[in-house]
């Protein structure tokens, strides 16, 4: 790997340690009765309302569709997060340090593939809530689910629902991107040294 | 003659006076309703707030009312001195204890003027205060909540309406003696009042909540004294007081005490008060007076005093002066600057403007006509810096733009006169529908004034309004001073006798807004902190019901084992922890009224059931889309039943 290579995979890895710090995903609800907008972020080990009694607000008018309370307690993945990304910072910095250039192409495949088996989780769990409702809610409206949306905006009964990245979660992406970046300039860098050498 | 009478004969005269003056001028100036663009000025579109909020005293309801302008529109009603039944204040076990007094319980007052809490000479948007003129009582109101938190009574007075005026950083607020009695009260002739009858002026230490308490009382000469206003600026440190009834007068006042060319307005150096009193120059007098406050439960508590420090001018030197008003003052107004001091002579034919520095200087020259109980009187043409000519009839209250003019609401004339600092000169008048009392403009009585707006506090209104009756709407009139010409932008109704007001920027007041209570902050001693801590418990006929609310449930909502006659208190926490989610509860046959928790309160009902069955309560502030279902029942039985005390929740 070059200096610079090194250098950048240094900052991706270590930005990583900003996602203790900044929420990763926000979920916004819009309703005409909340005209101050409530909301919940999800951090790296918890999930917080935009305004501290916001979660709790949002589980007490679940209640009447029947929603499940969302617990953050309750989330496993919630304390497992705190050391993949831990892995990620580590794993990153030894690569940049070694300078081995399979270091920085498994730390890119394993933080795609973790990337993904995330959304893909946050989706199964937004999943189980908007869909397994307690049958005795005051609210039924038939056919309707209440699954947020894992990114974008979605018309949920009398709420909107926006779901998008918060600052961890563009920090994370920007960090995955420089990494790819960095693999792939690494890769047609060995590929064309190769090509050197054999010519 | 009672006072319907005395408004007709009001307001016959005003209409002569109006005719008069139309004909004297020419018609076609007098502007008899609202400008063409007047509703474009007041509209205030949907959604969008209002530039200030306006602050009105409910007169003998006992409220403070709070509207938004240039709308007019009502906002909220804070009950002071009078239970409300809206909200059980007054009636809960948490405030029951703010209206006693040292008469007992009083529901009800009068009260007059709303005067808000300054720093440097600026309304700052922390409290409101206001007077309670019937039982003599002062008021304050956190405007961080709109709620009444402390109300102290006034020993020594009676009549409690030149008050509660504030210091430019709210180091007192004043309680003027409107009547003159005996002090301390015995039981006399009143034919010996001249003399015998003393006044007493109290101030009132104001800058910290929960402590506010009489600093110390000036006994006075027997006269009516009627209103006040701190000095500002060079004049802080000053507090000056109108007074009439010179005459000492004891029986039919409307002659009797409308003798006198010049009554006083007593000017009082509350530093020198203070200094006297470090001096031990005061003496301390037994008396009996409430002072009542929300504890850290938020429970009122009341705690009785007994003495105050009172202190006699001749024993006070430069304490107070006299100086000499024409004709029965009634509002005393000090201008943005603190130099001048305008007089409203209700019976004068001008308006006397006092200046404060010529009043230094006229001390320091001793320039007294006579002293009175140790009182200088100032030679009235050594004080007085200008008389404003031609100010409408029965001039009242002044309040200041800040650009170098004065209003005046004149009572009998029914206008308001626009007169310039200075010259004296009138600029402009306009008039008002129909005898003005106090005018307010926002800041008006302070040092830096928003001169946008005038609000007209009008006593009638015959046929500005649908009719209801032998009683009409009170009324306020929004007028546009932005401009050389006064404009009449709003007529609005008013609840209660809007006597006084006071205006302040929004921007001063929204930041500040408390929107629910801490759940986890809740100290009350009954208070639930979730649905798992609800239970009742019995102790011998007394039964305490911890009970929950949470859209849109209650918790318990099944109740038995109550028997009749049982005391039974509903101790209801509100776990809701959202803004404008306020519950409310409310049982059959309860005779005191309903509770309106809010967000992370806890609010207690008493209720004595009277005969055996099963009896609903239910929410009365709707809440959300099952607001309806959220109800419960409480079964009574007959005394001495055997059925057991149970309770629960979704069974």
């Amino acid at each position: 790997m070059t200096t610079r290579s090194r250098i950048l995979l240094a900052v991706a890895a270590l930005s990583l340690v900003l996602m203790y710090v900044f929420p990763i995903w926000t979920i916004s609800l819009d309703a005409p009765q909340y005209p101050e907008g409530i909301g919940m972020y999800i951090e790296i080990n918890t999930i917080t309302g935009h305004k501290p009694n916001d979660l709790n607000n949002i589980n007490g008018l679940n209640h009447y569709i029947g929603m499940k309370r969302i617990v953050p307690e309750s989330i496993p993945e919630l304390k497992l997060m705190p050391w993949l990304i831990g892995g990620l910072v580590v794993f990153g910095l030894a690569a940049a340090l070694s300078g081995k250039r399979w270091m920085l192409y498994t730390w890119t495949v394993a933080f795609l593939v973790l990337a993904i088996a995330g959304l893909v989780d946050f989706y199964l769990w937004g999943y189980d809530y908007g869909h397994n409702l307690d049958p005795t809610a005051a609210i039924k409206v038939p056919g309707m689910a209440y699954q947020p949306p894992v990114i974008g905006t979605k018309k949920l009964l009398n709420f909107t629902a926006h779901s998008w990245p918060a600052l961890g979660g563009w920090i994370a992406f920007l960090s995955l991107g420089l990494g790819v970046i960095l693999s792939y300039a690494e890769w047609r860098r060995a590929k064309r040294s190769n090509h050197t050498v054999a010519a | 003659m009672n006072p319907t009478r005395m408004k007709q004969i009001g307001f016959g005269l005003a209409t002569v006076v109006l005719i008069a003056a139309i004909g004297a001028s020419c018609a076609g100036s007098q502007q008899a309703g609202s400008t063409d663009d007047a509703a474009s000025k007041v509209y205030v579109p949907p959604g969008q707030h209002d530039e200030f909020y306006a602050f009105m005293s409910g007169g003998f309801s006992g409220n403070l009312t709070v509207h938004g302008l240039p709308s007019g529109r009502l906002l909220k009603t804070v009950p002071v001195f009078s239970q409300f039944p809206e909200n059980g204040y007054g009636y809960t076990e948490e405030t029951r204890a703010m209206l006693m007094t040292s008469h007992g319980f009083i529901p009800w007052d009068d009260a007059h003027h709303p005067e808000l809490s300054q720093t440097d000479g600026v309304p700052d948007g922390r409290w409101i205060f206001i007077n309670g003129n019937n039982t003599p009582r002062v008021a304050r109101i956190d405007l961080s909540t709109f709620e009444t938190e402390e109300i102290v009574e006034i020993p020594n007075s009676a009549g409690n309406h030149g008050s509660p005026f504030i210091t430019q950083n709210t180091e007192y607020l004043v309680a003027s003696t409107r009547f003159s009695v005996p002090v301390p009260q015995r039981d006399m002739s009143i034919d010996e009042y001249k003399g015998n009858f003393k006044g007493m002026l109290t101030f009132i230490k104001a800058d910290t909540p929960g402590e506010m308490d009489i600093a110390f009382q000036i006994l006075v000469p027997g006269y009516n004294y009627d209103l006040a206003h701190a000095g500002k600026g060079p004049s802080h440190g000053w507090m000056f007081f109108t007074s009439y009834n010179t005459e000492e007068a004891h029986t039919l006042l409307e002659v009797n005490a409308s003798q006198n060319d010049k009554d006083f307005v007593a000017a009082v150096n509350w530093k020198r008060a203070e200094q006297c009193i470090a001096d031990g120059k005061a003496r301390q007098m037994e008396a009996e007076y409430y002072h009542n406050h929300l504890n850290e439960a938020r429970i009122a508590v009341s705690e009785v005093k007994r003495s105050v420090t009172v202190l006699e001018p001749a024993d006070c030197e430069g304490l107070v002066y006299f100086l000499p008003t024409p004709k029965s003052p009634h509002g005393v107004d000090v201008d943005p600057s603190g130099e001048y001091i305008v007089a409203g002579g209700k019976l004068a034919t001008v308006i006397p403007v006092h200046s404060f520095s010529k009043m230094l200087q006229a001390i320091e020259d001793e320039k007294f006509e006579k002293v009175v109980d140790g009182i200088p009187v100032l030679q009235y043409d050594a004080v007085i810096a200008g008389e404003v000519e031609n100010a409408g009839l029965g001039p009242l209250h002044t309040e200041f733009d800040g650009k170098g003019y004065a209003y005046t609401t004149a009572f009998i004339s029914s206008e308001i006169v626009k007169w310039e600092l200075g010259t004296w000169q009138v600029v402009d008048r306009i008039p008002v529908y129909y005898s003005v009392g106090h005018l307010m403009i926002p800041g008006g009585d302070s040092r830096k004034p928003w001169g946008k707006y005038l609000v007209a506090l009008n006593k009638i209104t015959k046929d500005r309004y649908l009719p209801t009756g032998p009683e009409l709407a009170h009324a306020a009139q929004l007028i546009d001073i932005s401009g050389d010409k006064m404009k009449l932008l709003l007529d609005f109704p008013t609840m209660g006798e809007p006597h006084y007001a006071q205006g302040i920027h929004a921007d001063l007041i929204k930041p500040r807004q408390v929107q629910f209570y801490q759940l986890q902050d809740n100290k009350h001693p009954y208070a639930v902190k979730s649905e798992a801590e609800t239970r009742v418990e019995r102790d011998g006929n007394t039964v305490h019901v911890y009970m929950s609310t949470i859209r849109t449930h209650f918790s318990p909502d099944n109740i038995e084992g109550i028997q009749v006659g049982d005391e039974v208190y509903f101790h209801v926490t509100n776990l809701e922890q959202d803004w404008d989610v306020p519950h409310g509860f409310a049982v059959i046959g309860a005779n005191n009224a309903e509770l309106l928790i809010m967000p992370g309160e806890t609010r207690t009902l008493k209720w004595v059931p009277r005969r055996a069955g099963v009896f609903p309560f239910y929410c009365t502030d709707f809440c959300s889309a099952l607001h309806q279902e959220m109800q419960g029942y409480i079964r009574v039985s007959p005394r001495g039943a055997n059925v057991p005390l149970a309770y629960s929740t979704g069974q």
